[in-house]
């Protein structure tokens, strides 16, 4: 757990954090979910499990609902995300030779995380931001108009 | 396409034929090329541009200036003003007050070009988005104090009846008859949800909505709540978009604390309050019943209708459900009455659409125009034309759910109805905007690569359904496809559309049924040929085979 202990926060406190925020209550399950998940990274087991006993709600619903949202992680991800708009308009407008070139320069398949832990490198349906395509996001930061020369200088940014 | 300095339209319904103006069309060509401006002025023959007693019709854009009656003697000299000296010519204007349909907006055209007609973005970008005093100045909670002081519930459903204002999220429901479906169910509690979980491909009119005039969503949420008897509502925005979500909290605290959010309004007996609930990444979440189901802390996977959310909804009570655009709407038609509203638009889709321009044109982004635009008149005057004097091949409509619109239907009016006649759809207001070097089987893969992902996998025609289209559409794309795929696409494309549960299923097969009816000898190039006309497709699987 990598990220978790670079975060400096125990999966205990973060799963504290957002009971208190948003209360015990079942209807506020998914906002709950998505603070463990900003601040972990992704949804240990073990936050799952205390989540369950305090929410009543059986693991197994919560785990259906975790995997269900694209914005929850089960796995653990790499130290940066890397989201890459694989929808028509980003498509269109170059996406195509972008998304090739990503897959070489991180040297990974969608869905992986590399070996040092560095990148994880998904695939997204939509950013919201179509007029700039094609679009990715690497953690909160968002690029568009991206070319495959773009791509270097952008990765080098992050350590 | 080249980008042109100005595009000139002779209107050809049967009147304006009959009234002369093919000849016209002749004259303004000879007079154009006279001039030498062939290559700054485009001339085109449309079909219908609305009813007119003054055919035949001549419009001249950027400007949108209408003339008419236009005889072919009258040619020489609209050239000579307009054309060449950039001067409008007075004497040939079409009374304007006499046009019906959607060039009656042009009547109301600002001061900026190209011609816009902004309704509910007409304070984005003018006012301080953060400011709530900025927006009061600038009308802001007008609307409100007059349903509140002047107007019983039932009154404000009556406009909006009047108004003719239909959905804005795709499917075009009448939003009063909406109003007052959940005002006529008798129960002690309802809920007005604001749909802003936008997640078509293409489609960001919401989110700029949501950023350039928060206040104005909050204040048609409370006069629905006024309308309908709920004292409760929920803003659903989706995860992705971070500076709404601060806008919208930052709004709702700004009202609260002015007592425009809380009990007894403006001291009224109406009291609402707002909840925002973030998505966390599920295009489905867009349906109405899987945004409920979401909001309860569930899986967003859609229910089973009827019993429809407006006697069923959140938590069981009558739920108003409205998408961003529509409620952004309610405020100025209140303040300005029905049959101002009406004045936008066509008489079967009143009011104006906000669309998003993207692809291979110049110039991207989003515009607000009048209900029955077309796609030629989008294009050259908004988008400035296509990328690279490309050729315009095909538009797609409405995000992922909406429809390929092929080049020969440009001058459709785009509104609910004309759509509706030609068989395609306008869904949620994208115009992704295609030109020749795009592959039919490549975009449509990469379409049901998007409803595969996001299938909610409920129920299995979707699931199975999507899926299988799109490995038909691979297999094809790597020139492994055969004759017999075109029926099972065809039927793949039918049984979405028949038997899905909800919307996302139903219209999945769209890009199917459009690539077949209107591309068809394409996709059999890639079967019979083997080859790939544009050469987007890799065909790898029949070259690894020699």
């Amino acid at each position: 757990m990598t990220r978790v202990k670079e975060k400096g926060i125990t999966v205990k406190q973060a799963v504290k954090d957002a009971l208190e925020f948003y209360g015990e209550k079942s209807e506020e399950l998914v906002p709950i979910l998505l603070k463990v998940n900003k601040e972990l990274g992704f949804l240990p087991n073990e936050a799952l499990k205390t989540i369950s006993v305090k929410l009543r709600v059986p693991q197994s619903q919560l785990y259906s609902v975790a995997t269900f949202y694209k914005m929850l992680f089960t796995k653990e991800m790499g130290r940066h995300v890397v989201k890459f708009c694989e929808s028509a308009p980003c498509h269109v407008a170059g996406g195509r030779q972008v998304w090739s070139a990503l897959k070489d320069e991180l040297k990974l398949q969608p869905g992986a995380t590399s070996p040092d832990g560095k990148w994880t490198l998904i695939t997204v349906s939509c950013l919201g931001i179509c007029a700039l395509g094609p679009v990715m996001m690497v953690d909160e930061d968002v690029y568009g108009n991206l070319t495959a020369e773009s791509l270097p200088s952008i990765f080098a940014r992050y350590k | 396409m080249k980008a042109y300095r100005s595009m000139v339209l002779v209107s050809s319904d049967p009147l304006s034929i009959k009234l002369g103006a093919q000849d016209v069309y002749q004259r303004l060509q000879e007079e154009i090329k006279s001039h030498q401006l062939e290559n700054e002025i485009s001339l085109s023959m449309v079909a219908d541009i609305g009813h007119s007693d003054s055919s035949p019709l001549v419009i001249v854009y950027p400007e949108a200036v209408i003339y008419g009656p236009v005889k072919p003697a009258d040619v020489k000299f609209l050239v000579e003003e307009h054309l060449k000296k950039g001067q409008i010519a007075t004497s040939l204007l079409a009374p304007v007050k006499e046009l019906s349909g959607h060039i009656s907006w042009l009547n109301a055209r600002a001061g900026s070009l190209p011609a816009e007609q902004r309704i509910v973005l007409e304070h984005a970008g003018i006012i301080d988005p953060t400011s709530i005093e900025d927006t009061i100045v600038h009308d802001g909670y007008s609307a409100l104090r007059k349903v509140l002081t002047d107007m019983k519930p039932e009154d404000v459903v009556a406009v909006l009846e009047k108004s003719g204002l239909r959905g804005r999220g795709g499917a075009g429901f009448p939003t009063g008859t909406k109003w007052k479906f959940v005002a006529k169910t008798q129960s002690n509690k309802k809920y007005v949800v604001c749909n802003a979980d936008e997640s078509e491909p293409g489609t960001f009119k919401d989110r700029l909505i949501l950023e350039g005039d928060p206040h104005s969503v909050l204040e048609a949420m409370i006069i629905a709540g006024y309308a309908v008897g709920a004292d409760e509502g929920y803003l659903y925005i989706r995860g992705e978009y971070n500076l709404a979500q601060e806008r919208i909290h930052q709004a709702i605290a700004q009202a609260e604390q002015k007592g425009i959010l809380g009990k007894n309004i403006f001291g009224s007996k109406h009291s609402f309050q707002i909840q925002v609930h973030t998505g966390a990444g599920a295009y489905i979440c867009g349906e109405e019943t899987a945004l409920i189901e979401s909001i309860e802390g569930k899986r967003g996977e859609p229910r089973s209708r009827p019993p429809y959310p407006t006697t069923h909804g959140l938590y069981g009570k009558p739920t108003l459900v409205n998408n961003v655009e529509t409620l952004a709407n309610i405020a100025p038609i209140i303040r300005n009455s029905a049959d101002w509203y009406r004045k936008f638009g066509t008489p079967s889709s009143p009011g104006t659409k906000v669309f998003t321009i993207i692809g291979n044109v110049n110039e991207t982004g989003v515009i607000e125009v009048p209900m029955g635009i077309t796609l030629r008149e989008v294009l050259t005057i908004y988008g400035k034309g296509m990328k690279d004097g490309a050729t315009f091949k095909m538009a797609q409509t409405g995000g992922s759910s909406g429809s390929l619109i092929p080049a020969v239907l440009q001058d459709t009016p785009m509104d609910f109805d004309s759509y509706a006649k030609a068989g395609v759809s306008m869904g949620s207001g994208a115009l992704l905007i295609c030109d020749q070097e795009t592959c039919v089987v490549d975009l449509a893969k990469v379409l049901l690569n998007f409803f595969r992902n996001e299938s909610c996998s409920k129920c299995s025609p979707c699931r199975i359904g999507t899926q299988r289209a799109y490995q038909i559409l691979d297999n094809i794309s790597e020139g492994l496809g055969s004759l017999k795929d075109l029926d099972d696409l065809q039927m793949f494309s039918n049984y979405l559309y028949e038997m899905s549960n909800c919307g996302l299923g139903q219209t999945a097969g769209s890009p199917l049924k459009d690539i077949l009816n209107y591309f068809r000898s394409e996709v059999e190039a890639h079967i019979k040929l083997k080859v790939c006309p544009t050469g987007v497709c890799r065909m790898s699987g029949h070259t690894s085979i020699n």
